[in-house]
């Protein structure tokens, strides 16, 4: 017996769109060793998910393997038989999502949820089960792990619901488990708890697994091998750390390269000036929930104010605050010197005009009914009141200056367009009104890091030549590192620490800043073991003094 | 437009017989009166004639020529379920969609308020109403469209509230939009697919309804033609057909024809809503 677990060669899949068959995968090697954790990384589009479902034998609705073949541990699994299959799946190789949260049937408790692979196979019986899925808890460092497996997936966090999937996907000790993007919708603070649990416990149990994610620094602390995909073709693989201390390929070197972003520096403002904006001892609530808590900001013409903070820490509600979407219970907003109305429809149209948002989702944020001219085309009617000849030639100049071709773009729908587009769109939406204040609520959180660069780019040379002030709301450090004048740090709707992007990144740091800023994942692959040694460490100096 | 053209090519079989049913009864309903060989209300002959060159579907009990009044039939039920169905769509679309754009004790009054009209079954409803007023085809039409009108609010108000959570409203709001602008530009093209679907589907409940109606001899009134009232005349010759002979046994099917254009229709109809759901839906498979 070979100790090489799974064999793919020349995988090719393909998809059908526009009554064609147009391949996703064209023609991919894949081989992995038992209890070998192999990192699969790539934009979205590069074919990472459905190269994980086919280790499998699985494909998407639409989709079909087309050639090649995919040998697990002896068994051919391309054009087997779906009862063939089944034996596998679950038992012998399992799948972790990205979003456990939609993953878990909201009806069950977690504990029966678990249960359902290994007494289906005759793995386990149901008593048998519920004692396993406790031990298995408990190794995945879940708190009560002897009740937590009765509440019902909608009870727990995203962070502990991300761990019970790892460990129902353990339930049946699988050969294989397909982690595909398991932390990315979650904090950095979350992620690094669930990166470790699944590490050990993928360790114990000697199980092969194969991790996919587009976040390097990820990708650094769990693989052994990375192999980088590319529109559906292999552009390298090689050991996890001869390929981060020496990549081969250009394409793999310009991903190491995008955490290098770095804006030039700006000259420096009159001291003097009045504010552009002032949130001032603003308090906050969702009817009896309490979101923000006498919280002040003060925003300069022309700087860039990032805020950060986990999720649940109020950052996007008070973006909402000075929308005008959420009155504020207590304090108020003064724009240029001008109190802004609580109400957002009370304030005047000329006054709206300055400030804008653009959403984290381009996809939702865009009413996909409508064509980009109509988008782009309804502000500047709305607002400055163009029309006709004059508001077609400005939408042209608008989606020149995203760096968009009119002649291409301007009669697009949404969904005829990637996801760095859609959110230049919205950044053109933004522009459309002439504003000088932009609230940006995590506009490149859902891209890839290539893509997110380039809108980082795009917003820091608009700013530059249209004098525009950014409230940047993001939980990415490295993001606020690169394009921040100031940094405010929020928890739980409080103001933990502000001061200018210098200050905040140099020790000593608020508790909480410490916390957040050494938990971002770095490129060195040893980062995780050293962070939780330390940690450890610390915790173990606490308690004895 | 090309866009319709290019999902007809994708159609399956099942989309394309729907289709061609619903084509052949509408063209029966606009040429009813080039078609039909002898007029809707008139004795042509003696009664009960079986299926000869002549009266191809036989005689009624009256000596009206059946297969003449089968084709006005489609004219009038189907007309005035249609009729119907575009009232009941108008007043429970626009008053759901408003209900959820508002919000608030708008929707919360409109929605206790709908919930007391669907409480009560109705046909019990209709009849009752139809036995005060009189059973004139505008009452009909407005007593079925408002009992309709009921079940597209809660489907209206269901598919905005689910546009309504989107970003795209959102920015629309901080804009400034008023609320038909809100609703005409932003929410109604999102919502239009299972409006659609939902069209087809009530058509067939509003006629089916209209049907039983006339059946119960309070819809469309003789002399008209209509199907549901055609069925009701000739229902009880079942009992009295002579299966011995071919010709006499086509007189026993005489309820069969009506009964059998509504069941046809209603299919049809189903078919082709059944395409414009999934299309509607996103499904790749």
């Amino acid at each position: 017996m070979s100790d090489t677990l799974l064999d793919m060669k020349n995988v090719m899949i393909e998809g059908r769109s526009d009554r064609q068959w147009k391949p996703i995968i064209k023609g991919v090697d894949l081989s992995l060793k038992r209890g070998e954790i192999l990192g699969l990384i790539g934009e979205s589009g590069a074919g990472k998910s459905t190269l994980g479902l086919a280790a499998m034998g699985y494909t998407k609705g639409g989709c079909r393997i087309s050639g090649g073949s995919i040998n697990f541990d002896g068994i051919e699994l391309a054009g087997a038989s779906n009862e063939a299959l089944r034996q596998l799946r679950g038992k012998r190789i399992a799948y972790v999502a990205q979003s456990a949260a939609s993953a878990f049937n909201p009806a069950f408790k977690l504990i029966n949820q678990f249960g359902e692979a290994p007494v289906q196979h005759g793995v386990l019986s149901k008593a048998q089960a519920q004692s396993d899925a406790i031990e298995l808890y408990r190794k995945i460092r879940l708190p009560n792990p002897e009740t937590i497996g009765f509440r019902y997936p909608h009870q727990v966090s995203g962070g502990q619901l991300q761990r019970a999937m790892t460990a129902m996907a353990m339930a049946c000790r699988p050969d294989l488990i397909i982690f595909d993007e398991p932390t990315t919708a979650l904090d950095v603070t979350t992620q690094i708890e669930v990166l470790a649990a699944i590490r050990d416990i993928v360790r114990e149990y000697n199980t092969a697994a194969i991790y996919i994610t587009h976040d390097l620094a990820v990708v650094a602390q769990m693989a052994d091998h990375i192999k980088v995909l590319l529109r559906g073709e292999e552009v390298e693989q090689a050991p996890a750390r001869e390929m981060l201390s020496n990549p081969q390929e250009d394409y793999t070197k310009s991903l190491w390269a995008v955490r290098e972003f770095r804006r030039a520096p700006r000259p420096p403002r009159d001291v003097n000036e009045t504010p552009l904006l002032v949130v001032e001892n603003v308090s906050a609530a969702y009817g009896p929930v309490k979101v923000l808590n006498d919280v002040s900001v003060t925003i300069k013409r022309g700087s860039t104010v990032a805020i950060v903070g986990e999720s649940g820490s109020g950052k996007s509600t008070l973006a909402r605050v000075i929308m005008g979407l959420l009155p504020p219970s207590k304090g108020g907003i003064v724009y240029d010197g001008t109190a802004l109305e609580g109400v957002g429809s009370k304030r005047k149209r000329g006054l709206k005009r300055h400030i804008q948002m653009i959403h984290q989702m381009a996809d939702t944020a865009l009413n996909p009914k409508q064509r980009i001219k109509d988008i782009i085309g309804r502000p500047l009617d709305f607002f400055i009141g163009l029309k006709g000849a004059a508001k077609d030639a400005r939408i042209r100049e608008l989606l020149t200056l995203i760096e968009l071709d009119p002649d291409e773009f301007m009669h697009r729908y949404p969904s005829e367009l990637s996801g760095g587009q859609k959110q230049r769109i919205c950044i053109a939406r933004a522009l459309a009104a002439e504003p000088t204040f932009i609230i940006c609520d995590e506009v490149t959180s859902a891209l890839d890091q290539l893509v997110a660069e380039g809108i980082l780019r795009l917003l820091d040379r608009l700013q530059r030549e249209l004098d525009l002030t950014y409230m940047f709301i993001t939980h990415d450090i490295a993001t606020v590192r690169s394009i921040a004048d100031e940094v405010v740090v929020m928890q739980h709707g409080v103001i933990v620490e502000q001061g200018t992007n210098d200050d905040i990144f140099t020790p000593p740091h608020a508790p909480y800043t410490e916390l957040l800023l050494s938990s971002v994942p770095e490129m060195d692959p040893d980062w995780l073991s050293n962070l939780l040694a330390e940690r450890a460490e610390e915790s173990a100096q606490a308690s004895l003094t | 437009m090309n866009n319709l053209i290019f999902h007809l090519r994708d159609a399956p079989v099942s989309a394309w017989v729907g289709i061609v049913i619903v084509a052949f009864y509408a063209f029966l309903a606009i040429c009813a009166p080039v078609l039909a060989p002898y007029a809707e209300s008139v004795s042509v002959g003696a009664q009960y004639q079986t299926w000869t060159s002549a009266h191809y579907l036989g005689t009624d009990a009256l000596g009206r020529d059946v297969m003449s009044r089968l084709i006005y039939g489609a004219r009038n039920t189907v007309g005035i379920a249609l009729a119907t169905t575009f009232l009941a769509f108008t007043l429970g679309a626009s008053w759901g969609l408003l209900a959820a754009t508002l919000g608030g004790w708008f929707d919360t009054i409109s929605s206790r308020l709908i919930d007391v009209l669907m409480a009560i079954p109705p046909l019990i409803f209709a009849l009752l109403i139809l036995t005060i007023t009189g059973t004139s085809v505008v009452a009909l039409i407005l007593v079925i469209a408002i009992l309709d009108s009921t079940r597209v609010f809660r489907l209206s108000r269901a598919v905005a509230q689910g546009i309504l959570t989107m970003d795209y409203i959102e920015v629309a709001r901080m804009r400034g939009e008023g609320m038909f602008w809100l609703i005409r530009k932003e929410v109604l093209p999102n919502a239009a697919a299972p409006l659609i679907a939902e069209f087809g589907l009530r058509f067939c409940f509003v006629f089916l309804f209209i049907s039983a109606l006339s059946f119960l001899g309070l819809g469309i009134q003789p002399p008209t033609a209509d199907w549901g009232g055609m069925v009701r005349e000739s229902a009880k010759l079942i009992a009295f057909a002579n299966f011995s002979s071919w010709e006499s046994a086509t007189f026993g099917l005489a309820p069969l024809l009506p009964a059998g254009a509504i069941a046809i229709l209603t299919i049809g109809v189903n078919l082709v809503v059944d395409w414009v759901l999934h299309l509607s839906s996103g499904l790749k498979e």
